[in-house]
């Protein structure tokens, strides 16, 4: 997959880095930070105590404390914005390559689709859906569109990343085109689908800008979360005042927000929307385009995944597999005879058998120059060579027996009957009028497909091969390949109807496909991955495009979408298990005046209580900064199968989200004290 | 500590956890309209009941029918139980003249045995006439409770099936519960304390004259039958104001056990029968294992702080022998005394058999914990169920996205709206928790209740205000409780933490029930086995507990390191 944008781009790359610096000031606009109600309840907490430091410094009252507090507290602002712009800006990155693709040239519009000679000329981002435009030889393609009218080969390369350029024609399902692709030869009449501002680039842009980013699902309930706990600890901590007042404790406001702050889960909220962008721009990385992040949340939640046998689990085409010669022939032998009677199959199936026989048995014959080649025809379903009075043949059971002398021997037959069985096709092969023994094509299944499938049914997730082979041939395959179900001579409305069946008993589906006639189970599908190869109506319906338009990729966009569910999970879990240790950082520090015995809880033997509130509150705050690799990055996946990837997480995550903090402030807490702050 | 201290835990929690394996059987026979041994019975009364009152019982409740349903029934029996205490100096049964309650007394009691509280702002002895004793409040004994069992079953019901409409019928719970389960063990149950010597008479009060001269009132009631249901449907109400520390309530450490037992019996039997109804027992053990672990932990800490006894008592010269001894009944002794009190804390019950305000500072934060958390371990009859349901839905969510799938409890997904009502439900507790106590400690009509100054003080507000929001009743006796400001302060506390928790935990089964119920798969989140389980813990205390260290640290951390530094408020 060499593509343009494919291209890594460096986790901390330096011009990306300074703009997210830039950015970070400017979405501190507290309008936009309401969207975000753990960081903006920072951004109140630290306005409040700005105010308070500035109070303290016209009355000549100490105040080194309080600045220092809202400093910190304003970076953990900043480092949550940054963390966000800096998602932003390598989506941005990415969006810059599209947007050079992006044509604002001049289109010839058509008024009438069989006059080609009169065009208007029109401003490409004038175009409307409807209209019809004239692209020829060199052009850009304006827009989006269907063909209408002729054929011709286009570079796509702006969109895949692909060079080798690929023939477009009107019907079928290679009738589709994107705007900003390039004409290399020959002609098309299309009818614009997009209107401006809404093509298949243009979506592509906003999604990688995270400019359109709505909240997904997931994310909205996680919010409702994060809010809750900040309610909570808004009220722990408010309430606090009556408890003080009636101890006696004096508590000052920066001491409040200090807590506040680092008992509300500002690490998760401050990487969340950063995690959700990282999301799309892997996949984007991975050439697939998601129309929204749901999509990308519902392909971890796939339970089931819909494969076309050819092109994703098999080759495609048969190859071939084996030799049972008749009783009275060597293998040898029947390996010559066969390579002979290929010599004149150039199908990729004949080519096929003279690659196994070199391989196999080291038989490489060259044609005599007197040979006669009797080619392979749909019709004859036979191929063969005459030379010097020999003849060879292998072909369709049925065609060879009716050349051939005498009956059938009955090895022949029960060998036809054996790989018949095994839903492979069987060939006779016949030398001089003798029948030689059978030869078997077979749909070769990808090597290590079937560990994949082994993989994920570890996930959690079912594997249906989809074909339109009859049940015998599709069953052979479907143990062989390791899925765990198929559909049989399918037809499209098969696949529909399995699709609901499978939706009916509370299952996400997730398939491709690229025919018009996929565009029903397409659509009905929770993850509809379109090949970009495909038809309009196709990439219409999905909720992906594979701009490679590799069926295979499926799986990894599932890896992806739980990839993202898993780094949110993560940090999410990392940031409330923080909050042990905080109460043992403040809580002693702030109450150890008026209950000097309560020092007990310092467990973490912090120097003096105000630089273990300081300490707590600049953990708080690095965190965020040092967990931005891991949010953009992701949290790897790993197949083994819920159980164990919980235990795995929650050791991590949950078990080292308690302890990481005690290191931590204790460290910080050093370093204040081994520079006199504080001290 | 002794071992023989350890041995009397260790049979009542096995005694415990042993019976509520049957007792889930049963119960789940029970609420699946299955035959039971007693149904020959009382089977011709139920009909007769559905049959007076007009109830199909065969139509389901939508959840909105259903909570409307239980919050009328209850709206109603508050205003009558209203009405009796106001006009209890009328009404029969009334051999002692007790006056009528002042309506803000009447309002606070009205709502603590409506909510299955059982708060006691009056003193039993001197404020309430037998007939407002058993047709008032043991009528809500039974009426709070079942009501609990009742909306948990619905939520339980959710779980049970795809895109279901309905969660039952309320009035079919109410009553089966009633009639095949809370009266038939409260009669046997009564039937037992009866024998050990616990009065069931409607005679005045007894005069004896004791050996010193002089005479004594002896208080005397209708007391077997109503200690069986106040400990099996985990109310708390003592007939006395000693509650299970008086001999009359509670002679015996057998009786002690037997109600010890009582009022855990049901809180163990549910999660194993949520197992029962929803075809996977080992989702019901789940659960059941967190309630247990928490209980255990909680029954050892604080026999291990009591046992340890005051340090500064020790110093004064008072042997450390038997422990903290200050409140407890040699009846029971130390480990007997830690167990009841909490597990009455833990239950959402509030009997007491010993003084919590005498406990040590430890030992009286193991109790206030226990309500601060929830009530789950094993928390009230029905209410303990529903409150580890949201926790569990909680630590799905917030765990489950490990594992890359949206979450999903028992086959049922959990999003945004399911979250929504659970942090609705959790922040009401935290909101009258703290709020009340915060406000209550400035105000100064709040602090003229106190008997005590310093942190102990402090302890006692925050423990009042846990007690009324999670239900409890129990209470650190320090405490004036009849005043304006707590009256209706924990009065509003009580009905606020029964129902505005309740209505959003029924919404929350109404949503799950409408989904599709999931077959698992390998790529299901497990919500059994021991990381489940420890997972639950976890949560329950950090999302449950946390955010009450701070006032805690306060209360009862202060006086703890204080008095072991030796210092006195």
């Amino acid at each position: 997959m060499a593509t343009a944008k494919a291209d890594t781009i460096a986790l901390f790359d330096r011009t990306i880095i300074l703009r997210a610096m830039g950015d970070s000031f400017a979405k501190l606009n507290p309008l936009s930070l309401m969207r975000n109600p753990v960081i903006f309840v920072t951004e109140v907490v630290a306005a409040l105590t700005t105010v308070i430091g500035i109070e303290a410094l016209i009355n000549h009252t100490p105040a080194a404390f309080a600045i220092a507090v809202a400093i910190w507290l304003w970076l953990t602002v900043l480092f949550a914005t940054f963390a966000e712009a800096v998602a932003e800006g390598r989506g941005r990155a990415r969006a810059e390559s599209l947007r050079a693709a992006r044509s604002d040239t001049m289109a010839k519009v058509l008024a009438n689709p069989k006059d080609r000679a009169s065009v208007k000329q029109v401003p490409a981002p004038d175009l409307r859906a409807g209209d019809l435009v004239l692209v020829e030889t060199n052009d850009l393609i304006p827009s989006d569109g269907e063909i209408v009218d002729g054929v011709a080969s286009v570079n796509e390369s702006a969109i895949t990343g692909e060079s080798a350029p690929v023939i477009r024609e009107t019907g079928g399902d290679r009738s589709a085109v994107t705007g900003g692709t390039q004409v290399v030869s020959d002609w098309l009449v299309i009818r614009i689908t997009a209107d401006p501002g809404n093509t298949f680039i243009d979506r592509m842009i906003k999604l990688v800008e995270g400019a359109e980013r709505r909240k997904t699902p997931n994310e909205i309930a996680l919010d409702i979360l994060l809010a809750g706990l900040t309610i909570i600890f808004l009220i722990a901590v408010v309430t606090l005042v009556g408890f003080a007042k009636y101890s006696a404790t004096p508590l000052a406001i920066p001491v409040l927000a200090a807590l506040l702050v680092t008992l509300i889960p500002t690490t998760i909220g401050g990487l969340l929307s950063a995690i959700g962008i990282a999301g799309m721009d892997r996949l984007i990385r991975f050439n697939v385009v998601a129309t929204s992040g749901r999509a990308v949340e519902a392909a971890g939640d796939v339970d089931a995944l819909l494969l076309d046998k050819t092109g994703t689990i098999t080759f495609g085409n048969r190859m071939a597999a084996g030799l049972y010669p008749v009783p009275g022939v060597s293998e040898r032998e029947l390996a010559e005879a066969a390579a002979y009677a290929s010599l004149g199959d150039e199908t990729p199936e004949g080519r096929s058998i003279l690659t196994f026989v070199r391989d196999r048995h080291g038989v490489a014959p060259s044609a005599p120059d007197d040979a006669q080649i009797i080619p392979f025809t749909a019709n004859t379903r036979v191929s063969g060579v005459d030379s010097g009075g020999r003849s060879w043949r292998k072909g369709a059971v049925d065609n060879i027996l009716k050349q051939a002398t005498g009956a059938p021997p009955a090895a022949l037959t029960q060998a036809v009957d054996r790989v018949s069985r095994a839903g492979s096709t069987p060939l006779a092969v016949m030398a001089d009028g003798r029948l030689m023994g059978v030869l078997e094509l077979k749909d070769i299944v990808k090597p290590g497909i079937r560990d994949r499938f082994a993989e994920l049914r570890r996930m959690g997730i079912r594997t249906v091969m989809v074909t339109g082979d009859n049940k015998v041939t599709a069953a052979a395959i479907a143990t062989e390949a390791g899925v765990d179900d198929f559909l049989a001579e399918a037809t499209p409305q098969d696949k529909l109807d399995y699709i609901r069946r499978t939706q009916a008993e509370g299952r996400l589906v997730a398939m491709c496909g690229d025919g018009t006639n996929d565009a029903p189970a397409l659509a009905q599908a929770d993850v509809g991955v379109a090949m970009q190869t495909g038809t309009q109506a196709a990439r219409e319906a999905g909720n992906m495009v594979d701009l490679d338009s590799d069926p295979t990729k499926l799986i990894e966009i599932v890896e992806i979408g739980k990839q993202l569910l898993i780094t949110r999970g993560s940090l999410t879990t990392f940031s409330i298990a923080n909050d042990i240790s905080k109460y043992f950082a403040i809580l002693p520090a702030i109450f150890v005046a008026t209950y000097p015995e309560l020092g007990a809880l310092n467990i973490m033997r912090l120097s003096t209580p105000q630089s273990a509130i300081m300490s707590a509150v600049i953990f708080n705050a690095l965190i965020i900064v040092a967990l931005v690799p891991l949010a953009l990055r992701g949290v790897k996946f790993r197949a083994v199968g819920a159980a164990a990837l919980l235990q795995r997480n929650l050791l991590i995550y949950g078990l080292g989200g308690i302890v990481a903090p005690f290191v931590g402030i204790k460290a910080i807490d050093m370093v204040l004290t081994a520079f006199h702050f504080f001290a | 500590m002794t071992l023989i201290g350890w041995a009397q835990i260790a049979l009542v929690l096995a005694l415990v956890l042993a019976s509520a394996f049957p007792l889930a059987r049963y119960m789940a026979v029970l609420f699946s309209g299955g035959r039971t041994l007693l149904t020959p019975v009382l089977g011709p009364v139920e009909r007769g009941f559905y049959a007076v009152a007009g109830v199909d019982p065969r139509r389901g409740m939508t959840w909105r029918e259903y909570a409307f349903a239980l919050i009328m029934l209850n709206a109603l029996h508050f205003v009558v139980l209203y009405a009796i205490l106001r006009l209890q100096d009328v009404l029969p049964f009334n051999p002692q003249h007790v006056p009528a309650m002042s309506p803000r007394l009447a309002f606070n009691t009205a709502a603590s045995f409506v909510t299955n509280t059982n708060w006691q702002a009056y003193v039993p002895e001197s404020q309430i006439s037998y007939g407002a004793q058993m047709f008032g409040l043991t009528v809500h004994n039974f009426l709070s409770a079942a009501t609990g069992i009742a909306a948990a079953v619905a939520v339980i019901r959710a779980f049970t099936g795809s895109a279901l409409e309905t969660l039952g019928n309320f009035y079919v719970d109410l009553t089966r519960v009633t009639l095949y389960l809370l009266l038939p063990v409260c009669v046997v149950a009564g039937a037992i304390l009866l024998a050990a010597g616990v009065p069931e008479t409607l005679s005045a009060y007894a005069t004896a004259t004791p050996l010193d001269g002089g005479s004594q009132t002896i208080a005397l009631g209708p007391v077997a039958f109503q200690e069986a249901i106040k400990e099996f449907g985990t109310n708390g109400g003592g007939f006395f104001n000693a509650n299970s520390a008086h001999p009359f309530e509670n002679p015996s450490a057998l009786t002690n056990v037997l109600e010890n037992w009582l009022l855990l019996a049901i809180p163990f039997a549910l999660p194993l029968m949520l197992g029962h109804l929803v075809g996977e027992k080992k989702q019901g053990r789940s659960l059941y294992y967190a309630m247990a672990i928490l209980l255990t932990l909680a029954i050892a800490g604080t026999y291990a702080a009591e046992a340890g006894g005051n340090p500064l008592m020790t110093h004064a010269g008072v042997s450390a022998s038997m422990g903290n001894m200050e409140g407890k009944d040699v009846r029971f002794g130390v480990a007997l005394s830690s167990a009841f009190n909490t597990s009455a804390t833990g239950t959402s019950t509030g009997a007491v058999n010993s003084f919590t305000d005498s406990y040590t500072p430890l030992g009286g934060l193991i109790p206030m914990f226990l309500m601060q958390l929830g009530e789950v371990t094993p928390g009230g009859v029905g209410s303990g169920l529903y409150t580890i349901v949201v926790f569990a839905l909680l630590s799905v969510f917030v765990a489950g996205l490990m594992v890359g799938r949206t979450p999903e409890y028992l086959g049922k997904k959990v999003q945004a709206r399911e979250i929504k009502l659970s942090m609705l439900a959790v922040l009401i507790l935290t909101l009258f928790i703290l709020g009340g106590a915060g406000a209550s400690l400035v105000l100064p009509n709040g602090v003229s209740s106190l008997s005590n100054a310093g942190p102990h003080g402090l302890s006692e507000m925050l423990y009042a205000w846990s007690s009324a929001t999670e239900n409890n009743g129990s209470a650190m006796a320090g405490l004036t409780a009849d005043t304006p400001l707590l009256d209706f302060g924990l009065g509003l506390a009580m009905i606020f933490g029964r129902f505005a928790f309740l209505v959003p935990v029924l919404a929350i089964a109404g949503s799950l029930a409408a989904k599709p119920k999931l077959p698992p798969s390998a790529g299901t989140f497990p919500t059994t086995g021991p990381l489940f389980v420890g997972l639950l813990v976890g949560v329950i205390i950090i999302l449950g507990g946390l955010q009450f260290m701070p006032a805690d640290a306060l209360g009862p951390m202060a006086e703890h390191f204080s008095m072991r530094a030796g210092k006195v408020f």
